[in-house]
């Protein structure tokens, strides 16, 4: 059985995206004229971004890892493709998100009869405070993020890619082949289940999870 | 309208964006249990959008890793292209000597039954 590493343990904090907006697009449509080096430093800027997002669609190290690989890839062959009217970063989350759930998908038919579906744990979620929050927040942050790693895959890819990251459910129906209105309801189930076991849990354990975000 | 109807909405009526139903707006202004409710939904979609700066580092090597997978794809399409333009250079040559060969063909099957006519006649 393949055990995912932690989530805390790899947690940072720091922001690895360009801060200036204007070299991104440089280096975009340099990639796109398929300048190579241009592409490697695009890589460079937002693979921890992409890495983030396939932790928290995938919820498994290995399979996040390939997921990054398989986005890159993706992305190199699909530049010409790329008309720029939407930000980069979000023709990347996209990419990410259908590469992800191929692999999601992939991954649980592989394991399905075998005992590692059974065994498997949801990862172990830890956030280190950020300097600026308190310690209950991210605590609070914690309990979430772990939360989230509980849901089932269908249910998580549409609360990550609608609420953490701001896709549409046009964008999201796209990517992962389903109808906005099933988007629409696994959206609603997935945020309802969430609900449940952030706060029926933090009951459980006696902590209110409520003041801290 | 009761409680767990409204229940049921909040899901989607925390966004704000989504019409509400009037009913359903004026029982969440009476009722104190679903104000709470909706304020842990808000929260609990406030806390997800913070999870939007929280970047988790991959373990050593994953950069080098997809770069050097990058370059390989590249290489593979450009032996892959050199193939091809290999190939469609074969099947030119080999076109064209069959093109050639036939020509020939007919130029001499022409030419000896010329030679026959010739022959018949004198």
């Amino acid at each position: 059985m393949v055990t995912p590493a932690p989530f805390g343990e790899s947690q940072v904090t720091t922001n690895e995206l360009p801060r200036e907006p204007n070299e991104l697009d440089r280096l975009v449509a340099a990639a796109c004229d398929g300048d190579r080096p241009a592409f490697d430093e695009l890589v460079r800027r937002t693979y921890v971004d992409t890495y983030t997002l396939a932790m928290r669609l995938t919820a498994h190290e290995e399979d996040a890892r390939d997921v990054v690989q398989e986005t890159y890839l993706r992305a190199w062959k699909g530049l010409k493709g790329f008309r720029g009217d939407a930000q980069f970063t979000t023709w990347l989350y996209r990419i990410t998100a259908n590469t992800a759930y191929t692999t999601v998908k992939r991954r649980r038919r592989h394991r399905a009869d075998s005992l590692d579906a059974l065994l498997e744990e949801p990862v172990e979620t830890r956030i280190e405070a950020q300097p600026e929050e308190s310690a209950e927040q991210s605590a609070a942050l914690a309990r979430l993020s772990g939360a989230l790693e509980q849901l089932p895959p269908k249910l998580r890819v549409l609360v990550v890619l609608k609420d953490v990251y701001g896709l549409t459910h046009e964008e999201i129906a796209e990517e992962l082949g389903i109808s906005v209105a099933a988007a629409k309801v696994r959206l609603h189930r997935g945020r309802k289940r969430l609900r449940d076991l952030v706060y029926e849990d933090a009951q459980q354990d006696g902590k209110r999870w409520d003041h801290a975000v | 309208m009761q409680c767990d109807e409204v229940a049921r909405i909040l899901p989607e009526a925390v966004e704000g964006g989504a019409a509400v139903e009037l009913s359903v707006q004026r029982h969440i202004e009476q009722c104190l249990r679903c104000q709470a409710e909706l304020a842990r939904y808000r929260r609990m979609l406030r806390g997800l959008q913070l999870l939007r700066t929280r970047y988790l580092e991959p373990a050593p090597g994953l950069l080098a890793q997809t770069l050097a997978a990058i370059e390989e794809a590249g290489e593979r399409q450009a032996v892959r292209s050199i193939l091809s333009g290999r190939r469609l250079a074969y099947v030119g040559a080999i076109g064209g000597a069959a093109v050639a060969a036939g020509t020939a063909a007919t130029v001499m099957i022409v030419h000896r039954s010329r030679r026959r006519t010739f022959s018949a006649t004198s």
